[in-house]
């Protein structure tokens, strides 16, 4: 079924049937939950009760809009903190990692290579969970051994920065080490014949190339930090990121102001992507 | 660069990387392996002993869970295939120019919003005062709500959903590099709709097919929010047990088996997956 092979027309009707279908299926629930962020009702359900902006903006009068929800915005402020630290930690090991892979030869490689991308088949989880035995445990121990009060360990930002950094920085290695693979090394090496020092090399000629890949990277891990749940609830203490508070909101039932964030958070995620792709294509010119 | 030079620079990037995936996953993976091995006697004492994996077995809700979280994710995985394939061939082989690029795009949209977000808005679609119950009782096919949300199918749906993007990706890739002279070949030589499928198409997919195939079993196998927030009372998924031990019940040494064996069935999964398709781990996710 390629274009040159000849297709009953019946055949054409349903196949774009099936991809209108699919469509449909991809974004009827993400427009359902926009849509009611914006209704004038206070459970998100039909009927349509007419347009409002109190989901965002209300105080008092029984109902509370996000801006004013204290519990919320220090909920994102927390996912925000986190994932700055996610991204910042990731890129600078997945930088390191690509040039270990990419550039280094050493006995051991292939084994260091499917060690270093482990943690993609891991369950996050079980990799929360793994984080969180290991190192309460160990803070654990020291109180009960020697006194000592290790609450770094304990469920907590550090910890929920841990467990994120382990999945990410695979999949920072990845992108950031695909780009180094096309990299022309007699650039550098040219570099090296007009006088540069190999440092001064890297960072005129290698980095510039990376750049692209790392900004991308970045987009990324911030986006994957923001919107992970499965490894940051095991590991989550008194400060819950916001997808973990979103989950607590939404177990005692649902009310509009969920619908506002997932809005705010669809439109964060979008405003990301375009701007990492306008950048990227802007580079590949 | 002289070998010392080499040598510095080894160290110097080895270091790091050792760091992180020794403190973040193999240490963490080895004492949560340690842990599932202990038998907490009193408050202050623990021997050791395989306890724990024998609750496993002697309490069937453990098992059966276990069972049904694997053949569910293996059924999500093949219905996800089944129902990309179509598009992802379209995709990469019927669209053209423009429509291409946006029927792609199209695609990822829905993973700019959070697993939490997805599941989300299929609740709000399929809960009693959900939108399809609200439409079915406006067109007449229903005398009173209907409740869709909190079964297994609900639960199927909501996976399928998370899984799309991570089957459609490799799909288009590889298909892309498929050439059309090959298919028009297999017709040539007097092959139908079907035998080109299977002869030609099929096994020019493969690496994509597994690739995403296992990406998808394992965000399934693995996943907590879509399971536990549209399953119903008797649809319990393994990671829930899991999180009750550690949170609920503070019975860490139980929680750590069970994770051991969810552990164990991920990556027996994958293995059996890459060893009859002969791939290896390193050409499908590198």
């Amino acid at each position: 079924m390629i274009r040159s092979v000849p297709r009953s027309s019946s055949f054409d009707g349903l196949y774009l049937t099936y991809l209108l279908v699919f469509f449909v299926y991809l974004s009827l629930p993400l427009l359902v939950t926009a849509a009611f962020a914006f209704n004038d009702a206070s459970f998100p359900s039909l009927p349509w009760k007419g347009f409002t902006l109190d989901w965002y903006f209300a105080e008092g009068s029984g109902r509370t809009g996000l801006f004013h929800d204290d519990g919320l915005l220090s909920a994102l402020w927390v996912s925000v903190i986190v994932a700055f630290w996610v991204t910042l930690i990731s890129v600078a090991l997945g930088c390191l990692n690509a040039i270990l892979f990419e550039r280094l030869e050493f006995r051991g490689k292939e084994l260091l290579y499917v060690i270093m991308l482990l943690p993609l088949v891991i369950p996050g989880v079980i990799l929360g969970v793994s984080i969180l035995v290991f190192y309460s445990g160990m803070a654990n121990d020291a109180s009960s051994l020697w006194g000592i009060e290790l609450d770094v360990f304990r469920p907590g930002l550090p910890l929920v920065v841990g467990g994120q950094v382990a999945f990410i920085t695979t999949l920072c290695t990845l992108v950031i080490a695909a780009r180094l693979r096309k990299f022309d090394r007699q650039l550098e090496e040219a570099a090296l014949n007009l006088g540069a020092t190999p440092v001064v090399a890297w960072f005129t000629v290698t980095l510039p190339w990376l750049l692209p890949s790392i900004f991308g990277a970045a987009a990324m891990a911030f986006l994957m930090s923001f919107e992970n749940f499965n490894t940051t609830v095991m590991l989550t203490g008194s400060d819950t990121p916001l997808t973990v508070a979103l989950f607590n909101r939404l177990r005692e039932g649902s009310t509009p102001v969920l619908n506002a964030v997932a809005v705010l958070l669809m439109v964060g995620s979008a405003v990301l992507a375009v701007l990492v792709m306008g950048r990227s294509s802007e580079s590949a010119r | 660069m002289n070998a010392s030079a080499s040598r510095l620079s080894l160290c110097l990037l080895i270091t790091p990387f050792a760091l992180w995936i020794l403190l973040l996953v193999l240490l963490p993976h080895l004492q949560m392996l340690r842990v599932s091995f202990q038998v907490r006697e009193s408050w202050d004492t623990i021997s050791w002993g395989v306890q724990q994996y024998q609750n496993f077995f002697s309490e069937s809700y453990y098992w059966r869970t276990f069972l049904r979280t694997g053949l569910m994710s293996l059924f999500t995985t093949f219905l996800t295939l089944i129902i990309a394939f179509p598009i992802a061939w379209y995709i990469a082989k019927l669209a053209r120019g423009r429509a291409k690029g946006l029927l792609f795009f199209a695609c990822l949209i829905p993973f700019w919003a959070s697993e939490l977000v997805r599941t989300y808005g299929w609740m709000i679609l399929l809960r009693e005062s959900g939108l399809f119950s609200t439409w079915l009782q406006y067109l007449g096919f229903a005398d009173g709500p209907v409740e869709m949300l909190y079964n297994d199918v609900a639960v199927i749906i909501g996976l399928v959903y998370n899984g799309l993007l991570f089957m459609l990706v490799p799909l288009v890739t590889t298909l892309e590099g498929m050439d059309d002279n090959l298919v028009e070949a297999g017709y040539d030589l007097g092959g139908n709709h079907f035998t080109v499928l299977r002869e030609v198409v099929v096994p020019w997919a493969m690496p994509g097919v597994v690739s995403g195939s296992i990406v998808v079993f394992m965000l399934t196998l693995g996943s907590y929010l879509t399971p536990i927030l549209m399953g119903g009372k008797d649809s319990a998924w393994f990671t829930g047990q899991i999180f009750t031990q550690f949170i609920t019940r503070f019975n860490w040494e139980q929680g750590a088996a069970l994770g051991v064996l969810l552990l164990v069935l991920s990556s027996v999964m994958v293995w059996l997956g890459l060893r009859l398709t002969g791939q290896s781990l390193r050409k499908v996710m590198g």
